[in-house]
């Protein structure tokens, strides 16, 4: 090979480099290491984490069982070594298993078309308030103070530069849903979208549906997020909004302190053109075959370029497969008894630990506990780790922590953090 | 191929004048150059439009076309037969896939914009 | 030794048929059990109120396991993947997606970690992040690295916000960005959302920057150049230390997107020729499985003077613990929640630790080697426009078989015949047809001397039978997609009455 490339040696390739920029030494990192001393390495570091610690942590992220045909399924080469399907013919494995994501999202949400993923749930919003701007030449979004308060963080970093001026209302101290009232008296006619999280990062189902009426009233979008995928299977969607942003971490994608996750955007027909993120459509081939493929490609970065809707190149496409098969095990049947398990699980642990908040909630809930801290070290003692400690977001919640209990939670566990808490 | 009684940009859009109407379309050198045609965004009626900006834009599947208004004027009427068939455009781009009607500011400046034989002669030093 | 050897890499493909799996459900068929509750049930209506209480979702999926399983693995047989072959696809790094990293990926105490878990239950995983970040840290010769953004995109995003903050604290964010004609659409986006108008520069007759049209228009106004090292051409920018000089004495920034650091990895360190800032793409230049599109992630190294603008929390070690530490006064607002896409990040240290130093630099000697021998191959039959020695990549355009009708797309869907995956299409721009040809170090000469001999038929193929390059491919299951149809009445999901 050095001969047909015309050097004696590998390096003789980097000749022509002007010397000011070759590094003239090793880089400073250790040798290579076998597969097992790879392996050593990260179970010790896994070795320092939560395992065996039973948790009741929620907020925005959810221990659901992960059936074991997920990982059978993204583990085949043909789907984890596969590159985006811009060449039709041999990506039709890709092409159909996003359509079909395509078509769950919308089954789930109520919405006419969802796209095939987003990074996450928190980068999904602003893309969201984007395509609010753009469909209703508004500049302004209003957001609830019950939405997930790392959520409206990446919106204001996103806003700022886009000139959309976000602002805030709040939250009912007694139901813990939102005050009506309040966004009654903050909205107006620069608003492009009204955002509520349902369940809220309370848990709190919320009320979106009124939401919808007083944005529509004044010309603006009902954006609906949601963070916890699986209380689709029993609460009813939200008709009323325009578009919905979500996280569906819940559908068998490991918690993995963070991230990969999947966001999902769905929306109404009449909006399709004005969002970001990959669709695949169907159409047919060159034999009459049924085969899907990329479309409506000229919203995005390679095409517009400085236009595009985003600049999202890059999606979760191996991520949101974990949920499509997710979906497809548990079905109609199962989701709806999964979502079920849910809320006999948390509604167990709220008979016993009183929620703070009087609104009706899925699997997570408020209540208060005094001191966070001491109550939670308390709980570490018997490897339990509690709810996240409201202090941290909402200082009128200092005394609250956040409790969610899921299918995975057992009595057992549920029963010593009572004890602990009460 | 490219009437008479149009007056032509080079960035291929052409305008019929009548009176102080303007009827602003893309050429047939554009569509082929585009391909097949998929989608076509129209500014609404009622806004003003400024000799040399954006008026909207033409789609193929691979690429995205600004359309450029030849004339300053306000928008009297969109073509509402590309909404559900854009491939007309790929038909009959000097006809019935004519893109918008304006009232035209100024109908003399047409006589800026290249007449059929410069536009001709234009495309054909292109190829 | 065997004295075979492969001359073809397919013959056809076993290609069984299946529906989609609306079409393959049946009322009452499950996948799945669910353990009996031990607590008591909870009536739905009474605890969520009637009306939230949703009716039976029409149309979801009904299937048993076995039907499950069959549907996906019957997809997972109409997709190309590097695990059958090469991915010629330039600037994608479509390189081997180890398992090791798989494996580590899913240790219970890293899949299960729930962000918020409690810092002193969480060191194991930040360890792993401040490992990487050192690593990344002394790769591109940078002094500080965020691991938050998700893609490249993202962390392109990042990059150009922190250039942004900085220059608002020295009094003038300025107004506009500097993108060679020859860049990635991700770049003019990015600095589109950043809220930076644009302005192109044109690459020089040699494909790289051209540093008299630089000198000229860099002005108090320019926040940073954009620029991608080695280019989209495939050509390291000779002239990237005098560029730097030229925008750091105007006070302006240079940022340089890290997707084709698989050229540069233990040879050249971006931070020791001026960069300020760049963003790298784990699921390229470190090894990251893309997937079928994702996830990836986007890192970005700077250097110190960009560092206080670094998202929050940042990770600081004291009293031999690890802590997030969000009370950064200066920092710019998150780019996402929680802390990055941990999960990738894993796989891309685990890719690092078996390399290694020594085994880095190998990779990048062996990827510039692999383009390089392609390049000579290949330059008799396409037509090369820049000849400037190439990297990691090379870029032909299609003028010579455009003279017989036929272009770059075609060559590519006749690529296809021959068990390979097209090369990048069509980009850069400033080619015209490009064929744009990436085979990463992962590829054996074998490999290689396959796709060499692919592509010398195709270009025969084009002067005897032109119609057969035209109408390719021909082997594969699927022909060619009407992609107009599916832009002109968009069928985005299955209904019923498909």
């Amino acid at each position: 090979m050095l001969e047909a490339c015309g050097v004696g040696s590998a390096e003789e390739l980097f000749s022509h480099l002007p010397e000011a920029v070759r590094l003239n030494r090793p880089l400073d990192l250790p040798p290579g290491i076998s597969e097992y001393e790879i392996v050593d390495y990260f179970r010790e570091r896994a070795g320092r984490t939560a395992v065996g610690y039973a948790s009741f942590l929620g907020a925005g992220v959810y221990a659901h069982y992960r059936p074991v045909l997920v990982d059978t399924v993204v583990s085949r080469g043909e789907f984890l070594t596969s590159y985006t399907p811009y060449q039709a013919e041999i990506a039709q494995g890709t092409l159909t298993a996003i359509f079909e994501f395509q078509t769950m999202i919308c089954q789930l949400t109520g919405m006419d078309v969802a796209n095939a993923g987003m990074w996450d749930g928190s980068t999904a919003l602003p893309e969201a308030a984007m395509m609010a701007a753009r469909a209703t030449g508004k500049g302004r979004v209003l957001a609830a103070k019950s939405v997930h308060p790392e959520y409206r963080e990446v919106l204001r970093t996103y806003a700022l530069h886009q000139g959309m001026a976000v602002d805030e209302f709040g939250y009912d101290a007694e139901t813990g849903a939102i005050d009506l009232k309040d966004l009654e008296s903050k909205i107006d006619g620069l608003t492009a979208a009204v955002i509520v999280q349902s369940p809220n990062f309370f848990g709190i189902v919320d009320q979106a549906k009124a939401a919808a009426e007083i944005a529509h009233s004044r010309g603006a979008l009902l954006i609906l997020v949601f963070t916890e995928a699986v209380s689709l299977g029993l609460l009813e969607p939200v008709r009323e909004a325009d578009i919905v942003a979500g996280e569906l971490q819940s559908f068998a994608i490991s918690p993995s302190f963070g991230g990969p996750y999947a966001g999902v955007i769905a929306t109404r027909e009449k909006l399709v053109r004005q969002m970001p993120g990959r669709l695949v459509g169907q159409s047919t081939d060159s034999r009459g075959q049924r085969a899907f493929c990329l479309t409506l490609a000229t919203r995005e970065q390679h095409i517009r370029r400085e236009k595009a809707t985003s600049n999202i190149c890059t999606n979760q496409a191996l991520v949101a497969l974990m949920a499509t098969v997710f979906m497809t095990v548990y079905g109609k049947q199962g989701l709806r008894e999964l979502a079920l398990q849910n809320l006999a699980k948390a509604h167990y642990l709220a008979g016993k630990v009183k929620p703070r908040f009087s609104g009706k909630f899925f699997n997570e809930f408020a209540a208060r506990v005094g001191d966070p801290e001491s109550r939670n070290e308390a709980l570490l003692e018997k490897k339990i780790v509690g709810g996240l400690p409201l202090g941290r977001f909402y200082p009128e919640l200092a005394d609250s922590v956040l409790l969610c209990a899921t299918e995975m939670s057992r009595r057992a566990d549920m029963d010593a953090v009572t004890e602990v808490l009460r | 191929m490219y009437p008479e009684n149009f007056r032509y940009t080079k960035e291929h859009e052409w305008v019929l004048v009548e009176g102080d109407t303007g009827t602003i379309g893309i050429t047939d050198h554009a569509q082929e150059e585009l391909g097949d045609i998929v989608y076509v965004d129209l500014p609404r009626v009622g806004t003003r439009l400024e000799t040399g900006k954006s008026l909207g834009s033409v789609e193929s599947v691979k690429a995205v076309s600004d359309i450029y208004a030849p004339l300053a004027g306000e928008v009297l009427e969109i073509n509402s037969l590309l909404a559900d068939a854009p491939e007309k455009l790929n038909q009959d781009p000097h006809g019935a896939a004519w893109l918008v009607k304006i009232r035209l500011d100024a109908p003399a400046e047409a006589l800026n914009l290249l007449s059929a034989a410069d536009y001709q002669t234009y495309i054909g030093a292109e190829k | 030794m065997s004295a075979r050897k492969l001359d073809r890499k397919v013959n056809s493909h076993l290609s069984p048929n299946e529906l989609l799996i609306f079409e393959r459900s049946s009322p009452g068929k499950k996948a799945y059990q669910l353990p009996e509750l031990d607590v008591p049930a909870v009536d739905a209506a009474e605890a969520l109120g009637a009306a939230s209480v949703r009716a039976e979702i029409p149309g979801f999926p009904e299937v048993s396991e076995v039907e499950a399983i069959r549907h996906f693995t019957r997809l997972s047989t109409w997709n190309y993947a590097i695990d059958y072959g090469m991915y010629p696809l330039g600037s994608c790094t479509m390189k081997y997606n180890p398992r090791i990293n798989e494996a580590v990926a899913r240790l219970e105490g890293l899949a299960w970690a729930h962000p918020y878990q409690p810092e002193t239950l969480a060191q194991g995983c930040m360890e792993v992040m401040e490992r990487l970040e050192a690593a990344l840290a002394e790769i591109t010769g940078m002094d500080a690295v965020t691991l938050q953004p998700s893609a490249g995109a993202q962390g392109e995003l990042t990059g150009i916000l922190l250039v942004r903050a900085l220059l608002e604290s020295r009094g003038n964010p300025r107004k506009k960005i500097l993108i060679p004609d020859s860049a990635h659409g991700t770049n003019p986006a990015t600095a589109a959302i950043a809220g930076y108008a644009i302005e192109n520069i044109r690459s020089s007759e040699t494909g790289v920057l051209d540093v008299g049209a630089l000198e000229r228009i860099v002005d108090q106004d320019v926040a940073a150049l954009m620029v991608t090292n080695p280019n989209t051409l495939g050509v390291f920018e000779e002239n990237i230390v005098h560029a730097a000089e030229i925008l750091h004495a105007k006070g302006a920034m240079l940022y340089m997107d890290g997707a084709n650091m698989n050229a540069l990895v233990g040879v050249a360190r971006p931070g020791d020729f001026g960069v300020d800032v760049l963003q790298l793409n784990l699921h390229k230049t470190f090894s990251t499985p893309h997937g079928g599109g994702g996830p990836g992630a986007g890192p970005v190294a700077v250097k110190s003077h960009l560092e206080p603008f670094l998202p929050a929390p940042r990770l600081q070690r004291s009293g031999g613990q690890l802590h997030f530490d969000y009370d950064r006064k200066q920092a710019i607002g998150r780019v996402r929640a929680f802390y990055g896409n941990f999960g990738v990040l894993v796989r891309a240290l685990a890719y690092i630790l078996a390399h290694g130093g020594p085994g880095l630099r190998n990779a990048t000697l062996d990827a510039v080697m692999n383009a390089v021998y392609i390049r000579k191959k290949l330059e008799p039959y396409f037509d090369l426009p820049y000849p400037s020695p190439n990297m990691h990549e090379v870029v032909f355009s299609d003028d010579r078989q455009a003279k017989l009708g036929v272009r770059t797309g075609d060559l590519a869907k006749r690529l296809i015949d021959y068990g390979f995956h097209p090369y990048t299409v069509s980009f850069p721009l400033i080619v015209h047809g490009a064929l744009m040809i990436e085979p990463t170090e992962t590829e054996s000469k074998d490999e290689i001397d396959l796709f060499v001999e692919a592509m010398i038929s195709i270009a025969r193929e084009v002067e005897t039978d032109p119609q057969l390059v035209k109408t390719a491919p021909h082997l594969t299951r699927i022909g060619r997609v009407d992609e107009v149809a599916a832009a002109r009445k968009p069928v985005l999901k299955w209904t019923p009455d498909s």
